[in-house]
């Protein structure tokens, strides 16, 4: 049947799971026409709904946009204006940019500093330890996010300890972590990554309760998934900060949210995130940078603005699905940050959509071909 | 995305746009060159069947397989050739003859039985299967609920048969007459 899949991978069977019906929000009307009355040969060869989709995919898709990074209009396109922008090029990397890695040296010096002989020397001591570690982890964030002039304006009740309440928010980089992590010491659940972002993850960040995954590992799911709810049950650990997007998507459009944050049992916090575009798009294009690259980009640019806003916290209605819960807060969160829903799922940027939707169509084609040809049998 | 419509110039814009006929005005084009860019990832300067299926909307087509046959390995100025049956501005000569060469996977300007069969094979996955077999115990005739036997009879009834090759000037019978709708918007900033 479906012979030709291709090298990717379709989707296991268990991220089929997360999927809320697609079909609910694609356009609505059969891609394949279905015949009504009795069947004809014209019903059968007539096979323009389908190749009109295809043809529409070609042209453009929702998908595509989600991953677009848009590139700034060139303003520096005539003699005058053209001097102006070589000074402030010239200014940003000659000035601006040493300036900011030696403020980014000096942070890390005294975070190391601190942060080595408290994890150390404090080890019987817990309670004061895991205070000055989280102390120590907002601080490195905040010389991050001075690193690269961030201008961030936080909206909205500032998050507290409580057990039993996980916060979400949508993704455009990992600096989205650090702006949030320099206010509130979260534990996130990243991707492990690797370099030396993986080391970071494995030894400083593990020290605020952060969780991995794996992307690519199937098991890892039922094992990230028991951590996540150990971890949110608990009244000493830190909040827990999940991007159920799955993936960095550009801040202009919003996908699927995976449901597994959604089914722990616990109040839900949305957080919506904004960047400013005019100074810098801060979207981060995994597949065309590296980690490195885009932090250099940011500490080449004037700066990073961007709004946050702490959202009204939400529970599980009765009669709700994790799904449709998952959906609600994609809608409060795409609604407030203005980005645009579309029904995929992040992760179909490295494997290939479930057959299931091809079947779906073929499905209702085939039942009305049968229905046509019955209706003569009469 | 590194590549901008400033790769063209006019007088591509011009040749793209005689060798589809017309079919698109020149931003259109445009807009379907940074498209192409986009989605020829690798700026091999074609996109292959790899980076199309990427595209979740058009990987769940079932049409998908017959589709990459005729797109893979197209440059530019071919790619909108093919689209350009899609075009407003396309007579219904046009999207019939598109249709007809979907059908027609050998290219010999004949399609057979078999080229049908697969297209409906397509559109209908295994939901039309071969192996079911129900039987009218009152008129005691087989039902049809194979596509083999589908086909077969709604071409009989049409005029043809199982042997019949049907060529360009039959599709444009049996499909002129319906509304042939097939029309795909090309996004311009």
């Amino acid at each position: 049947m479906n012979s030709s899949e291709g090298k990717l991978k379709s989707s296991s069977s268990e991220l089929d799971l997360d999927r809320p019906n697609i079909e609910d929000y694609l356009p609505s009307g059969s891609s394949i026409q279905e015949p009504h009355g009795k069947l004809r040969l014209r019903d059968l060869l007539d096979i323009s709904p389908a190749l009109t989709e295809a043809a529409g995919a070609i042209v453009d898709d929702s998908f595509t946009r989600c991953f677009k990074s848009n590139p700034s209009e060139p303003w520096n396109w005539n003699v005058y204006l053209f001097p102006l922008w070589c000074c402030g090029v010239v200014f940003r990397y000659l000035i601006l940019f040493p300036m900011r890695a030696l403020i980014l040296t000096i942070g890390w010096i005294i975070f190391l500093s601190c942060f080595i002989p408290v994890h150390f020397l404090l080890k019987g001591n817990d309670n004061l330890r895991k205070k000055m570690e989280r102390a120590l982890v907002e601080l490195i964030c905040s010389f991050f996010v001075a690193s690269w002039t961030g201008v961030v304006k936080y909206h909205g009740p500032r998050p507290s300890m409580r057990p039993k309440q996980v916060f979400v928010a949508n993704h455009t980089s990992m600096i989205d972590f650090i702006i949030l992590e320099q206010m509130t010491a979260f534990a996130v659940i990243m991707q492990k990554h690797p370099g030396w972002v993986g080391l970071l993850q494995s030894t400083i960040l593990e020290s605020v309760g952060c969780i991995w995954f794996n992307r690519s590992e199937a098991k890892d799911r039922e094992i990230v998934t028991r951590k996540l709810r150990e971890h949110s049950q608990g009244a000493d650990n830190n909040p827990l900060l999940i991007f159920p997007e799955g993936t960095c998507v550009n801040n202009q459009y919003s996908v699927m949210f995976k449901k597994g944050a959604f089914e722990l049992g616990c109040t839900v916090c949305p957080i919506a995130i904004k960047y400013n575009k005019i100074f810098v798009d801060a979207f981060w294009n995994s597949r065309k940078q590296s980690f490195t690259m885009h932090l250099l980009q940011l500490m080449t640019s004037w700066a990073v603005v961007c709004d946050v806003w702490y959202l009204e916290p939400q529970n599980l209605r009765p009669g709700e699905t994790p799904i449709e819960f998952a959906e609600r807060i994609r809608d409060i969160i795409s609604v407030r940050a203005g980005l645009k829903k579309v029904p995929w799922d992040g992760y179909l940027k490295y494997s290939r959509p479930s057959p299931k939707h091809r079947e779906r169509k073929q499905q209702s084609f085939a039942e009305s071909v049968l229905r046509g040809v019955e209706l003569e049998e009469k | 995305m590194g590549n901008t419509s400033s790769m063209l110039t006019q007088y591509d814009i011009e040749e793209v746009q005689q060798h589809c006929n017309n079919a698109f005005s020149q931003q259109e084009i445009v807009s379907l060159y940074e498209r192409f860019c986009q989605l020829d990832r690798n700026g091999g300067g074609f996109v292959s069947g790899e980076e199309f299926l990427s595209v979740p909307e058009f990987a769940v087509n079932p049409l998908s397989q017959r589709l990459l046959r005729m797109l893979d390995g197209l440059n530019f100025k071919e790619f909108v050739a093919f689209l350009s049956a899609f075009s407003p501005r396309a007579t219904v000569q046009q999207k019939i003859e598109f249709i007809f060469k979907v059908y027609d996977s050998d290219g010999n300007g004949k399609v057979t039985f078999n080229d049908m069969l697969d297209v409906l094979h397509d559109l209908t996955g295994q939901f039309i299967s071969e192996q079911q077999r129900e039987v009218d115990l009152i008129l005691e005739m087989p039902l049809f609920t194979d596509c083999k036997q589908v086909l077969t009879k709604v071409l009989e009834e049409a005029g043809y048969n199982k042997e019949s090759l049907l060529i360009m000037s039959d599709f444009v019978k049996i499909l002129g007459s319906s509304g042939l709708k097939m029309e795909v918007e090309v996004p311009v900033d």
